[in-house]
């Protein structure tokens, strides 16, 4: 049974919730159908006085079936999910006895709206349990009356952020914000305090039932939440550029709540729910953000031994790490975060110091808020040796070199490092644009030689791209892959390959952009179609983060490599302006202060006023649609083409590596979904015409035309 | 077709809309009756044969809720036939009553109407009366809502007006106003706002800053900037693509001045007048309203102006006087610039800048200067404009007869 009913000769009802063969519950039939049948009991029963509602697993109650909700197709499907659930927890909240959550772990998104729904909520205060409304981050909204609730109970303006945002709080932040009344040192003390408030407590009213309610903050009406309504949905347009239809309605919802009784506020809200259901949105981030990375972080891309034994986990104990830089550095912090051993190497003692000094500076803004003691930061830093010698490597189960991306530099720490460490130890290359394949020549031992691409600034960067060389055996990548799991980021794998994958899909972004600036269009227009797609920063905004000397010596490298195979490079149109940046203008970026963009002391950015005169404005200025269009065909048709040539195999890591390696538009749900929810037809025919109008670049991918012509989209 | 005459027409008095306004002290229906009651005398008017009065209100609450032409018609002891309707086009609904007015009479509908509008800021403030666009979270993201103050700001920006430009805009208003007060250019039209006992509240136009100066409205601090950083910023930038930011160049001194205030006309035909013994002082020759790009909501003026000279088969240089109104000092100097016109033959005895805005009065009183200033000039023809919020424009054009 997943509800398992209890009486006590108190006539305190303590319903648990545990569903077998699960590790959470989850709100499903299996959960709501025993669940009914409890209340009908308790219904039916005088000599009940009192309901506690606890978990018999580790956590409370996680939320709905996304499953479930996935598959819906027509929004009166969606309404009666929401309008059933809520009947469901209208009848416990007006059963006429108190009824108590007692939460013993995370309560989110329904888990938490069922806790909303009972008289009075008391929680163990774990600093791991969460507390939250996170549907937003799905493209979804609180369906279950938490729209309506919530902002009852704290108020409009405070309940408006946990929502919009789907903040999770630990008991003490929820407790503060009023969401919790009650927090217990252990499980016995948290079921005690229930018992006794519904002993003391034998007829409850909730806020919005009693007919003397007033809102805390005042109603949609009151005068300062009108001000607040008039600005809020520029305020959140202003990050969002109006790509998310989960803001508005959640919005909406609770100005509506505002204006309306509570329950009428309930239907509103399941019709809002309804429409994001089955919005486009919801199904590309859902599809991407939970299926597909739940599956990638289960380990889908996780290989097999050759011999199709599985291969047993495994962890890193001791890393070393070659180079000391920003990356070096980076990595060497995230590791020792997790308990591994570090040893920090370069060259001299001071860049090594230097190194580790990064660690140092992130722990101590831990320390400023709170978040970590001394004690914790004189323990983190003892995990990190910074040194010169590679003796101290010994012992170590996997290096990873972050040095300049020079083959021949990199060539000789591979063979120094190679002397000290163990012949089942794993190399590791975080080279962004070096062939794996080219660098492992430089290795004794190719079969254990991989690349991990790790991204600036690694410390928040949720990604890794592992890339397997041609000799890399599926234990290295097995180990790779682990690696990257045990440090906290998400593993995607990719095949060797020039830019990999997403370096190589990543530049088409910029170097379009740069393409529409050569062509006359205006540079804010350019940079703002490139947020209103929904991408984080602008094209140009983001080739001079890169820098545009970094991509000429990229440029000139690929230049060389084809000439030495006696071919010439195949050249974007874009490269003549890093050219002539770099070469002709000496504006190489960012880093130099000057480049697309002036970088004043002390000042904000702003594009450059010599563009004006350097790339004159065309007579004719593009619509922004035909901008958007460009910037993001061109980045989902290299993905397209990345996964026809099998630099990548799943779908679910082309789309992950997109949103969290290059920040491809998450509402799209990853490069290749883009494709999908365009219809893969629109977008071959959309392609054909780009590449009339604007160059052969945006032919559609062969593998595209095939797909239309047999109905295909990408599936995971 | 019949034609529409303009016999007469009245104001208050602007008084400044705070608590130490002088018209804070009168209700806003005691405006409007005081000038019902004056152009009853002036014209020695049989109330019976006036069909409606149209009155423009734009925050429609609390006293001057519910139809408060209706109700001040009845309050003003006019006779019982005469109906009252009241109307919002926001900036735009006392110059849109008049247009209704004469739209009344043109088609041959109605004789004799009674046009204008009341505002008392003082005491029901400026948005106090809701509204989907700002207050709906949806419609106000859809339509991109963003306060007047920043759109002003963004055609400064736009324009490349600079703070001393519009700054020095603001004080030839005030110069204007000053002198024209002093001059009693506004007397005719001007009807002092008197309390029961027939005791003078008001009788001149109390905003008028004489004293102004470019050192002192250069001390001002913009007043957009800070709600323009919260958010509303992104939401222009995001539809003028070319820009990276707003330069916020508006604030108290060099935009339309917060006055209570009503205004009212006497529109007719031709026959009526006779009838009632009325010489016509001007035709309303053609009305335009246009819808402009909401989220800037001041750049209707230009539009509306071309669409209504147009249909009048005239240009702007047959316009021998321009009333344009002076929401923000970027609006007027951008609309002659659409227009093509000079400074000069715009807004010769100030705006309001210098006067003050009572919103669903404004229309109908700058339309009742111009005619006042034709008059005293004797030119023949003249347009009065407003920008108007969520994005419009209109114009009147008249000619004396």
């Amino acid at each position: 049974m997943s509800v398992k009913f209890e009486k006590d000769h108190d006539g305190i009802v303590t319903l648990t919730l545990d569903m077998p063969g699960r590790s959470m519950n989850v709100l499903n039939d299996e959960l709501t159908q025993p669940f009914s049948e409890a209340i009908a009991k308790i219904e039916a029963d005088a000599s009940v006085k009192g309901v506690i509602i606890t978990s018999g697993k580790k956590e409370f109650l996680a939320g709905a079936d996304i499953e479930k909700v996935y598959a819906i197709k027509d929004p009166a499907v969606a309404f009666k999910l929401a309008e059933d659930y809520k009947a469901f927890l209208r009848r416990l909240e007006l059963c006429g006895r108190p009824v108590v959550a007692a939460l013993n772990g995370t309560a989110l998104g329904g888990g938490l709206e069922l806790a909303l729904a009972c008289h009075y909520r008391v929680a163990i205060n774990d600093p791991k349990a969460k507390f939250g409304l996170p549907e937003v981050k799905l493209g979804l909204l609180p369906g279950g009356g938490g729209t309506q609730r919530l902002p009852r109970l704290i108020g409009i303006q405070p309940s408006l952020p946990l929502m919009l945002e789907g903040k999770e709080l630990n008991a003490e932040k929820a407790k503060q914000q009023g969401i919790l009344h009650e927090l217990a040192a252990s499980r016995d003390e948290m079921l005690a305090k229930a018992k006794a408030w519904c002993l003391a407590n034998p007829k409850p009213v909730q806020p919005w039932d009693d007919k003397k309610f007033k809102w805390p903050g005042g109603d949609s009406k009151s005068p300062a939440n009108v001000q607040m309504w008039a600005i809020a949905p520029s305020m959140a347009s202003a990050k969002s550029y109006g790509n998310y239809p989960a803001l508005t309605n959640i919005m909406s919802c609770v100005f509506e709540g505002g204006i309306t009784d509570f329950d009428t506020g309930c239907r509103v809200e399941s019709r809002y729910f309804a429409n994001l259901v089955v919005s486009q949105v919801s199904k590309n981030m859902i599809g991407t953000l939970w299926f597909q990375l739940n599956a990638i972080n289960k380990g889908s891309s996780r290989p097999q031994s050759a011999n199709g034994a599985s291969i047993e986990k495994s962890t890193v104990k001791k890393l070393g790490v070659l180079g000391a830089g920003m990356m070096g550095a980076g990595i060497a912090y995230v590791s020792a975060k997790v308990g591994i051993e570090v040893v920090l190497l370069d060259t001299t003692q001071d860049a090594a110091d230097k190194g580790k000094a990064y660690s140092a500076g992130l722990l101590d803004k831990d320390i400023k808020k709170g978040r970590l003691t001394q004690q914790g930061k004189d323990e983190f830093l003892a995990r990190i040796k910074a040194t010169t010698s590679y003796d101290d490597l010994k012992g170590a189960d996997l290096i990873i070199e972050a040095v300049f991306e020079d083959r021949a530099i990199k060539a000789d720490v591979t063979k120094k490092a190679e002397a000290q460490i163990a012949k089942t130890a794993v190399f590791a290359s975080n080279t962004s644009t070096l062939p794996i394949t080219g660098l492992a020549e430089a290795s004794e031992r190719p079969k254990n030689f991989i690349g991990l691409h790790f991204f600036s600034p690694v410390d928040k960067m949720p990604l890794v791209e592992i890339i397997v060389g041609k000799k890399t055996s599926k234990e290295t990548l097995a180990k790779g892959f682990d690696y990257v799991q045990q440090i906290r980021k998400t593993p995607i794998v990719v095949n060797d390959s020039r830019g990999f994958y997403t370096s190589r899909c990543f530049a088409t972004y910029p170097m379009e952009g740069l393409t529409l600036l050569a062509e006359g269009q205006h540079p804010r227009s350019i940079e703002m179609a490139g947020l209103q797609a929904g991408m984080p920063v602008g094209p140009l905004a983001v080739q001079d983060e890169v820098s545009m000397s970094l991509s000429m010596h990229i440029i000139e490298q690929t230049r060389k490599d084809y000439a030495a195979e006696g071919k010439t490079a195949p050249e974007h149109p874009g490269v003549k302006v890093i050219e002539k940046m770099v070469k002709q203008l000496d504006r190489p970026g960012k880093k130099a202060g000057k480049g697309l963009y002036d970088y004043p002391v002390g000042g904000q950015k702003h594009l450059w006023a010599g563009l004006a005169q350097q790339f004159p404005l065309a007579k004719e200025q593009l619509p922004q649609r035909e901008l958007i269009d460009r910037l993001m065909f061109a980045q989902a048709n290299e993905a397209a083409k990345c996964y026809a040539e099998g630099v990548v195999e799943a779908v679910g890591d082309t789309n992950i590596g997109s949103i969290f390696g290059w920040g491809f538009a998450p509402f799209q749900g990853g490069a290749l979904q883009f494709i999908n929810a365009y219809g893969v037809q629109n977008f071959v025919n959309r392609s054909k015409e780009l590449a009339k109008k604007y160059g052969e670049r945006f032919k559609p991918a062969a593998i595209l035309v095939k797909m239309a012509k047999e109905g295909k989209t990408f599936n995971a | 077709m019949t034609e529409a005459f303009i016999y007469d027409a009245v104001r208050t008095p602007r008084g400044k809309g705070k608590k130490d306004g002088s018209l804070h002290q009168v209700t806003p229906i005691q405006l409007v009756a005081n000038l019902l009651w004056a152009l009853q005398d002036r014209n020695k008017l049989d109330t019976s044969l006036v069909d409606d009065v149209v009155l423009g209100c734009v925050t429609p609450v609390g006293e001057q809720g519910a139809d408060i032409a209706r109700v001040a018609a009845i309050y003003a002891n006019w006779a019982e036939t005469v109906a009252g309707v009241t109307q919002s086009r926001f900036c735009a609904s006392g110059l849109e009553s008049v247009n209704i007015a004469a739209q009344k009479v043109m088609s041959g509908m109605e004789d004799l109407v009674v046009a204008g509008g009341v505002e008392s800021m003082s005491r029901w403030a400026m948005g106090s009366d809701g509204g989907a666009w700002a207050m709906d979270p949806r419609v106000n993201q859809f339509t991109g809502f963003a306060p007047q103050g920043i759109g002003a700001d963004t055609i400064a920006t736009l324009e490349g007006f600079s703070r001393q430009d519009v700054d020095a805009f603001a004080l030839a208003s005030q110069k204007k106003a000053f002198k024209a007060r002093a001059e009693g250019r506004f007397a005719k039209s001007l009807i002092p706002v008197k309390d029961l006992n027939g005791m003078v509240v008001l009788d001149h136009d109390e905003y008028i800053r004489g004293d102004a100066t470019m050192e002192g409205l250069a001390a001002l601090k913009p007043s957009f900037e800070q709600m323009g950083q919260m958010g509303f910023d992104a939401t222009v930038l995001r539809k003028y693509t070319t820009l990276e930011k707003i330069t916020h160049v508006h604030h108290a001194g060099n935009s339309s001045g917060i006055v209570d205030g009503a205004a009212l006309m006497l529109v007719g035909s031709k026959k009526i007048g006779k009838k009632l013994g009325l010489k016509p002082r001007a035709r309303i020759v053609q009305t335009a309203v246009i819808g402009s790009e909401p989220t800037i909501m001041l750049t209707g003026i230009g539009p509306a102006s071309k669409k209504a000279l147009k249909r009048a088969g005239m240009e702007a240089r047959n316009i021998d006087l321009f009333e344009i109104n002076e929401a923000f000092a970027a609006v007027v100097m951008r609309a002659q610039r659409d227009l093509d016109i000079d400074p000069a033959r715009v807004n010769v005895n100030g705006g309001a800048i210098a006067l003050g805005h009572p919103l669903g009065a404004t229309g109908c009183a700058i339309l009742g200067t111009l005619l006042d200033e034709l008059e005293r000039q004797d030119k023949q023809t003249g347009l009065a404009s407003l920008c108007v919020g969520a994005g419009m424009g209109i114009a009147t054009i008249i000619e004396r007869v």
